[in-house]
């Protein structure tokens, strides 16, 4: 076949044509993939809940509601209920005090007020030191783990702050970030004002 | 002081270059001449601002606005592709001396993975358009700062013995690692 | 030339990272592990195989003064189709990939290929060559990956190979990268 001429028509309906054949092609990869894509995004914060409430057999994320935190943000929470009961909540959390972007985290406490587990859902700290938040805290080893304790007396610090909970080696900043997102966790829990804790998360 | 933020940020802590491996073609390119390299960042701080400007622009009023989000990559390359081109010609036409200065590196800019880079990363740092603006700004001054510094290094480098294997792009890469490693000192201040 | 001579050709005369130098932001920036360096080479071999296939069934539709816009929607197209059934079927990639994956489409490999092979060849040897210089990417990016990973964090592929405490965590960081792929160059030119 003869090569093309670069002539204006010749030009203009080439690129139109390829344009909109282009078009066609994601478009439909777009209702494709549509579908896949919120399942998985779905399943995906279904698992986080799963992993930090006790069993539960309703729907968290068709129950959430939003609660403000102390400092006017506002803040996800997803009930866990087994038979009608509510055993926990999953609150979505977040801060910006990283030491490189924003953390997000999904908390679980129990009707008592205490953490059952936590998950880190995005972090962009520094690679095997502020990194280390996905287990630090849950490793049970002097007392750097959160599990199981309860901020209804005030807020989590970490012990270089006055608290007692131990720092990530090397990342206080990281680490002050994690729990300053778990405070707010709390803080949208009870709806209560958590800068009237013992010590200020900062 | 938001502002001030975005500018540090931007600039120091997460340099487009250093820390985000962005732009690395022209900052391994066209580093060997800090004359070379100013003029490249005077072209790319350019070309950065409006293009971002432009892309945010048409996210908000038309991708966004007609639930087209699936065409962001093309629509966003085609238009820093033709933007590079109506700069040039306008350049060429308004001022010769600032053609002559840029118009080199013009045609370069449309495959630096920067502007296409920091107009997806805008939106999806949900910034406003000031914010934006301040963004692209700072982080063409930050892929100024590397480069001109980088450029400056490897003028002394040049005078130096180096060892047979590592001429070249090897001890360049290295020289990058090293002045990236400086820029992790800047981690932390925001 | 034969279409095996073409392959060989982008995997180790004309590698493109270690010897044309190009696509050096997803080389550096995706590789702080080798399965992650892996799936980027991937994932570029799929759009360069598939850029290259279209742009050499349609190059003489294409008329000359228009072929680089025509390239970028057609290499753009691939990128986002890439892009959606990435989010859509391995969303931990995806996320861990990020930003670069979009930057695929002025990855310079991609349109120096279209523009230097494709647009002058037939089909069968234009997928040939973005066998090729794919996988030599690939190789390149996964050989990165994996140096950084080894040295940085002690694993390879996820799998520890030393205690962690032995690892220097620079590698993993940025500044690591452009020193790691500094010296794999300055081997490569050593061994060619």
């Amino acid at each position: 076949m003869a090569k093309l001429q670069s002539t204006l028509p010749n030009m203009l309906l080439a690129l139109t044509i390829i344009c909109v054949g282009a078009g066609a092609i994601l478009a439909g990869v777009n209702i494709l993939t549509a579908e896949p894509i919120a399942a998985s995004k779905a399943e995906a914060l279904q698992n986080a809940i799963k992993e930090v409430t006790p069993p539960f057999d309703n729907n968290p994320t068709a129950e959430a509601w939003k609660a403000v935190t102390s400092d006017g943000d506002s803040l996800t929470i997803y009930p866990a209920r087994q038979d009608g009961n509510m055993v926990g909540v999953a609150v979505e959390s977040n801060t910006k005090k990283g030491f490189s972007g924003e953390i997000r985290v999904i908390v679980g406490f129990d009707n008592d007020g205490n953490i059952i587990n936590y998950n880190v859902l995005q972090h962009s700290e520094t690679p095997g030191l502020g990194s280390k938040m996905e287990e630090w805290f849950r490793t049970d080893k002097n007392r750097q783990s959160i599990i199981g304790r309860s901020l209804a007396s005030g807020n989590l610090t970490v012990a270089s702050d006055g608290g007692d909970v131990d720092a990530i080696t090397a990342s206080t900043i990281s680490s002050r970030a994690f729990l300053d997102a778990i405070n707010r966790a709390y803080s949208a829990y009870q709806g209560t004002d958590a800068s009237t804790g013992a010590t200020s998360p900062n | 002081m938001e502002y001030i933020l975005i500018f540090i940020a931007a600039v120091f802590v997460n340099n487009v270059v250093l820390a985000q491996f962005l732009g690395i073609c022209p900052f391994l390119g066209v580093s060997k001449k800090v004359e070379t390299a100013v003029g490249m960042s005077a072209a790319v701080t350019f070309v950065l601002t409006i293009a971002t400007i432009v892309t945010f622009l048409i996210q908000t009023y038309i991708l966004d606005a007609f639930g087209l989000g699936f065409m962001q990559t093309i629509s966003f390359i085609l238009v820093i592709a033709s933007l590079v081109q109506m700069v040039e010609i306008i350049l060429k036409k308004v001022s010769t001396a600032l053609y002559q200065a840029l118009g080199v590196f013009l045609p370069l800019i449309t495959t630096n993975c920067c502007i296409l880079g920091v107009a997806i990363l805008v939106i999806q740092k949900e910034y406003n358009l000031l914010q934006t603006v301040v963004y692209a700004i700072s982080t063409a001054i930050g892929f100024a700062l590397a480069l001109i510094i980088f450029a400056g290094i490897r003028e002394q480098l040049a005078l130096t013995r180096v060892p047979e294997g590592m001429k070249g792009t090897p001890i360049a890469l290295v020289t990058a690692g090293l002045l990236a490693m400086a820029f992790m000192g800047f981690s932390g201040i925001v | 030339m034969s279409n095996i001579k073409i392959l060989l050709n982008g995997i180790i005369k004309e590698n493109p990272v270690f010897v044309l130098l190009l696509g050096m932001c997803p080389t550096l920036g995706t590789t702080s592990s080798a399965i992650n360096g892996l799936s980027m080479g991937l994932a570029t071999m799929f759009v360069l195989v598939c850029s290259n296939v279209v742009i050499s069934a349609l190059k003489s539709l294409i008329p000359d003064q228009v072929r680089i816009p025509a390239f970028i929607v057609v290499i753009a197209t691939f990128v986002t189709v890439v892009q959606m059934c990435m989010e859509a079927y391995v969303p931990a990639l995806y996320a861990s990939l990020g930003l670069f994956i979009p930057l695929i489409v002025v990855n310079c490999i991609v349109l120096g290929r279209a523009e230097a092979f494709a647009a002058k060849n037939r089909i069968v040897p234009s997928i040939a060559d973005g066998i090729g210089i794919g996988l030599g990417f690939t190789l390149a990016l996964a050989l990165l990956g994996a140096t950084r990973e080894l040295l940085g964090t002690g694993r390879l592929f996820g799998l520890t190979l030393m205690p962690e405490e032995y690892g220097s965590l620079i590698f993993v960081l940025a500044p690591g990268a452009f020193i790691a792929l500094g010296y794999l160059i300055a081997l490569v030119n050593k061994l060619r």
